[in-house]
């Protein structure tokens, strides 16, 4: 238990300095920069392909991937939930 | 460009890298499929633990972390189903959320699907299972072998997204090398502190499985990975 409190302590301190070491970095995807690099490669690259449809702006992008933490988080959470009832049901019986 | 991702964009495989990687998936997701149904077949309870790491998967990989390099990243996911069922069924589980993100998210795509199967559903669990296999006989404890196996098999993933980035775009002055060592810059060293973020992550979710169903996990573990040697 106290091992994983100091591990969570540590995911929290590798965000936060993430952070405060890089104050005004614009902390845009890597892909994005990956983008950058071909283009610097290959002058005047155009992607042959697009994607089929995008989130019309950055709030239904947003509103996607909470929804699919929401759902995987409730998945995890209920399985849990059932795993620790029946642990306990088995043990009072 | 909205989408801040992590994974090979859309249309950015010149298409004959775009199909050689596809056809070098298919295998793989053969055998993937396979022993997913025999799993399934053997124990139909298996179903809801392999729901259960493929929602982790899910979570994990919408957590867009900052990185020390001023950019961006995700976890992967796909290490705590390696873990408990060995590598062989993440493939099918990485393709579900992989054609997920880029159906609805524009994030990666189906032209460069194959590609990124190969890296984050298929090396990175190899990487993972592989490496925790081979800690579980030293005398390290169980979760620094999860830990350890789970960061190693994050960080392989986007080493060889940037191998696959360097083998399409070997050109610049530097040629392959150069190409190599600057996608080897963007996305394997920002993916160094989130690879430990998610190496704790599936240490938490592992310890507590290992804590209320423990006889379970290590039972099907037993058939997964029993059934891949045979």
């Amino acid at each position: 238990m106290k091992r994983n409190l100091i591990l969570i302590a540590i995911m929290l301190c590798l965000v936060v300095y993430a952070l405060y070491s890089n104050q005004g970095a614009e902390f845009g995807g890597a892909d994005g920069q990956a983008e950058g690099v071909i283009e610097e490669i290959n002058p005047g690259y155009e992607p042959w392909f697009n994607p089929i449809w995008e989130p019309p702006s950055g709030e239904i992008e947003s509103l996607l991937f909470a929804l699919q933490a929401a759902l995987g988080t409730g998945f995890i959470c209920y399985y849990l939930g059932y795993s620790i009832g029946r642990s306990k049901g088995r043990a009072q019986a | 460009m909205l989408s801040f991702g992590m994974h090979i964009m859309e249309g950015f495989l010149p298409l004959p890298w775009a199909v050689a990687w596809f056809v070098l998936m298919l295998p793989f997701l053969y055998l993937s499929i396979r022993k997913t149904r025999q799993l399934v077949a053997q124990n139909p309870r298996a179903m809801l633990l392999l729901a259960f790491a493929g929602a982790f998967t899910f979570v994990l990989s919408a957590l867009k972390l900052p990185s020390v390099t001023g950019s961006c990243s995700h976890p992967t996911g796909v290490a705590l189903g390696a873990i408990l069922f060995g590598p062989a069924v993440m493939v099918l589980i990485g393709l579900i959320v992989l054609l997920f993100q880029a159906l609805l998210l524009a994030h990666g795509g189906l032209t460069t699907l194959g590609a990124n199967v190969m890296s984050m559903a298929i090396v990175g669990p190899l990487v993972t299972y592989g490496v925790y296999a081979l800690l579980k006989k030293t005398r390290l404890p169980h979760w620094a072998a999860v830990l350890i196996g789970a960061a190693l098999g994050s960080l392989a993933t986007y080493c060889v997204t940037a191998l696959q980035l360097a083998l399409a775009y070997p050109g610049g002055p530097d040629g392959f090398y150069g190409a190599l060592i600057k996608f080897t810059g963007i996305f394997a060293v920002t993916q160094v502190p989130i690879a430990i973020i998610e190496g704790i992550l599936t240490v938490l979710v592992v310890d507590l499985l290992y804590a209320y169903n423990r006889q379970e996990v290590e039972s099907l573990r037993d058939m997964s990975i029993g059934g891949e040697q045979a």
